[in-house]
């Protein structure tokens, strides 16, 4: 296919240097690092030899933090400031959080927003910032790992996950410092790690129970093509749900009153996991609980029989979106090859006997489940960021919650249904209701129900400067794109006047650019200097990616596809940028190249036109070598 | 020149006739062959500019793809390149055979949650219902072959009980979830 090289600038720079690019499994309990080293995915270890890295954040007071297994050993003796689960909190506000699960183990703080920000002796943090805190880790892993500094990476996120939540895990990669080349969804990453391992065809189910989510997408595999037709899940329901249904009955044997310290939860909970892993190989187990502090001693047997009364419920209400995506994908049992188990919590041997009985057939369970999604997203990051230029593997994904806006009487009107394959955009007509109406209040929502109140409120803008007309005269033309991560911009328009409005989705309890900009400023030792050292090589990195694909464009197509004219314009815009880009200066070089590419946004277009037709025109598709 | 793929139909885009009776084996290998040629996957490495486009270009093909892959949807696109816009028309005569089988089903359907076993039930009407839809597309085929302007009420007729069908389809698929959760 001759037309990708133009996606593959920076390869004639240096054509024999691998780019380090990893993917990234942030998990609710454990998260994980991978890369693809010789042709090979595989996870990075830390010096100890484990891959897993919990994801546990702990903050001391002399403003240090601890990331990973110290702090989850941290965790009973300093419940409030060892965050864990914090996956859970991400794009959520206060009433979510405590509407969707009883037991959070810390204390938010009080800041009038509703931003949850948890209270630690060094000070307030965010979900964002704790997930950038484990990220982070992550990435230092890496980059001792590979001896270097990482090009791009691949973070992985619930498939459920809606707007919000997408855009807090991006807004925390930023954070911390990566530069996320896609977020790709859980279940799609197993896929790829599992698809590309077996050579699979056909449609498949993936089945995902992770620490605190729940993911299943059904797929279909052609020839490297993995189209996802629907997913469906929970993304706050996972194994921490069998551990606390498990604490629940430890205190309810061993007589413990629900008002005890953190700390004592904490070892419960902790307890309850171990029992929980326990009985993946044994029948029964024995269980001591003491606690000096306050009076306890006990001990007890939890057999598996105990524990499905305690999890079968839990269990059945991952099969309830199993059916629903079953029914979107519009297929029967019959039609799957392969039911795969991903994520830690289907080791546990009731769910893989439930999902057996669901699926009426044996779920695959022979790619380890706590590393596959990790690896798939390895795989993803190195093509993406250019290692493999011939590959023909493509991720078609689907938005996993319908999108609309609020329209009279508080009901939401779907613009863009779920499982509709991204990027999508997609444009609806709208007027005014009132005589003389010169202001529209456009309020986006995400979900499945019809009452605005019962599904996610993403954003509230508004379009002013409506010339007044009659009540219903105004067209209004809002427009919803989602792009290849799932993540929503709106824009709107007038359309007799062209008064428009846009943005980029942004929760309330998000954080801002200038956030982001900010925390970052703060986290480097010469704020200053740093951040303008950045911006520079961030835009000369831009530019040399704009000069090199330029001119090996107009090489190749410009006399054919401009006009003399045309081209003098273009070389001479080019010619600025390469002057400029000899300069300090961030700001000229950005306006350098956003004047060159308005010069050859047609040219660009014209290109892109051609490679379409060309790729269609009288070919079938095993001409190109797929 | 206008903007690249804006000055083609969703046919000619995947280089198919434009016929209603469509090959869509055909219609989905394209589709992954365009996709594989323009996805933003393709250009994670590219220039901004770059990228922009290839959004554009693949959310485009994704759009054109979902309509010409539904019986319903490709109908409407196809009156619609002929002139014909269902969405502005107020008019609705409907025969009084249809318009009883409407009467009948929605009766069924209002009628199965009191049922005793209210998931077969369900599933008789829904069947009846993708029945009645592949007859449409059947009669659709037959009159879009003609490809007579004179036939062109007359198919927008056909699509507009197909609306009816597909609205009664979504109600079901509602009930069915309504019934599983």
């Amino acid at each position: 296919m001759a037309l990708i090289q133009i996606s593959e600038p920076g390869k004639s720079a240096a054509p024999h240097q691998q780019r380090l690019a990893v993917g990234i499994d942030l998990g609710t309990t454990n998260s994980l690092v991978a890369t693809v080293r010789s042709g090979m995915p595989v996870t990075l270890q830390d010096e100890n030899g484990r891959s897993i890295l919990p994801s546990v954040v702990r903050y001391l007071a002399n403003g240090s933090v601890i990331t990973g297994e110290a702090a989850k050993k941290a965790a009973i003796i300093d419940p409030l400031n060892t965050i864990s689960s914090v996956k859970r909190l991400m794009g959520r506000d206060i009433a979510d959080i405590n509407a969707s699960s009883g037991d959070i183990h810390y204390e938010f703080a009080e800041t009038g927003s509703p931003a949850p920000r948890i209270k630690t002796v060094a000070g307030n943090v965010s979900a964002i910032e704790v997930s950038a805190e484990i990220l982070k880790q992550l990435k230092h892993r890496a980059e001792q790992a590979l001896g270097g500094e990482l090009t791009g990476a691949v973070v992985t996120v619930p498939a459920y996950f809606d707007d919000a939540q997408r855009q807090a895990t991006k807004d925390a990669a930023k954070l911390a410092g990566l530069n996320v080349l896609r977020l790709l969804n859980e279940p799609t990453a197993a896929a790829v790690a599992y698809g590309l391992d077996k050579k699979a065809e056909g449609v498949h189910v993936i089945y995902d129970l992770g620490g605190g989510t729940f993911d299943v997408s059904v797929l279909r595999l052609n020839r490297g093509v993995f189209e996802v037709m629907s997913t469906a899940g929970n993304s706050t329901l996972g194994g921490d749900d069998f551990d606390r249904a498990i604490a629940n009955w430890l205190k309810q044997q061993a007589a413990i009153s629900s008002n005890v310290d953190q700390s004592l939860v904490r070892q419960l909970i902790q307890k309850a996991c171990d029992a929980k892993e326990a009985l993946t190989d044994a029948d029964s187990v024995t269980i001591e609980i003491s606690d000096a502090a306050n009076g306890i001693s006990w001990h007890g047997t939890l057999t598996r029989d105990i524990l499905r009364g305690l999890i079968d419920p839990l269990i059945s209400q991952t099969l309830l979106p199993c059916k629903r995506a079953l029914r979107d994908a519009g297929i029967t049992r019959d039609d799957i090859a392969d039911v795969v188990m991903v994520g830690g919590s289907t080791r546990v041997p009731r769910v893989r006997e439930l999902v057996r009985e669901f699926f009426g057939r044996e779920p695959l369970v022979d790619v380890d489940p706590e590393l596959v999604v990790a690896i798939g997203a390895a795989i993803q990051a190195d093509i993406l960021v250019g290692n493999k230029p011939q590959d023909e593997m493509l991720l078609l994904d689907v938005i996993p919650l319908s999108l609309g806006i609020e329209t009279m009487g508080g009901l939401a009107e779907k613009i863009i249904q779920r499982n509709t394959t991204i990027p999508v955009a997609r444009a609806q007509e709208f007027t005014t209701f009132k005589d003389g109406q010169t202001a529209m209040s456009i309020h986006v929502v995400q979900g499945e129900r019809e009452l605005v109140s019962d599904c996610r409120s993403l954003a509230k803008f508004e379009l002013h400067g409506i010339p007044p007309m009659v009540a219903g005269a105004a067209r209004i033309r809002v427009t919803f794109q989602v792009d290849a991560d799932g993540l929503l911009s709106v824009s709107a328009k007038e359309q007799t006047t062209g008064v428009a409005s846009s943005i980029q989705v942004k929760p309330s309890y998000g954080l801002s650019d200038s956030e982001i900009e900010h925390m970052l400023r703060d986290s480097m030792s010469h704020a200053e200097q740093d951040v303008t050292a950045r911006n520079l090589r961030e835009q000369q990195v831009e530019a040399d990616r704009v000069i090199l694909a330029l001119q090996a464009a107009l090489k190749a197509d410009g006399e054919r596809l401009l006009s003399t004219d045309e081209i003098r314009q273009v070389q001479s815009k080019l010619e600025m940028l390469q002057k400029t880009r000899q300069g300090n200066d961030h700001a000229a070089i950005k306006r350098a190249i956003d004047d060159l590419n308005q010069a050859s946004t047609e040219f660009a277009a014209r290109r892109m036109n051609e490679s379409i037709s060309s790729a269609m025109a009288g070919h079938k598709l095993d001409d190109f070598g797929r | 020149m206008a903007t690249a793929g804006l000055t083609h139909n969703y046919f000619e885009l995947f280089n198919l006739p434009a016929d209603y009776d469509l090959d869509l084996t055909e219609l989905s290998t394209r589709y992954r062959t365009l996709q594989a040629t323009v996805h933003p996957d393709k250009f994670a490495n590219a220039t901004d500019l770059e990228r922009r486009l290839s959004m554009q270009q693949s959310a485009l093909i994704n759009e054109a793809y979902q309509t010409l892959k539904n019986p319903l949807l490709r109908a409407r696109y196809m009156l619609q390149l002929k002139g014909v816009d269902l969405s502005v028309e107020s008019s609705v005569s409907m025969d009084s055979g249809f318009l009883m089988q409407q009467i009948r089903l929605r009766e069924e359907l209002e009628q199965v949650r009191s049922q005793k076993n209210p998931e077969a039930k369900l599933l008789v009407v829904a069947k009846e219902i993708e029945q009645a839809i592949a007859e449409q597309v059947v009669v659709l085929t037959g009159l879009f072959k003609e490809g007579n302007e004179k036939k062109l009420p007359q198919i927008a007729d056909y699509v507009r009980r197909m609306q009816f069908m597909v609205k009664l389809q979504q109600e079901t698929e509602a009930l069915e979830e309504e019934l599983i959760s």
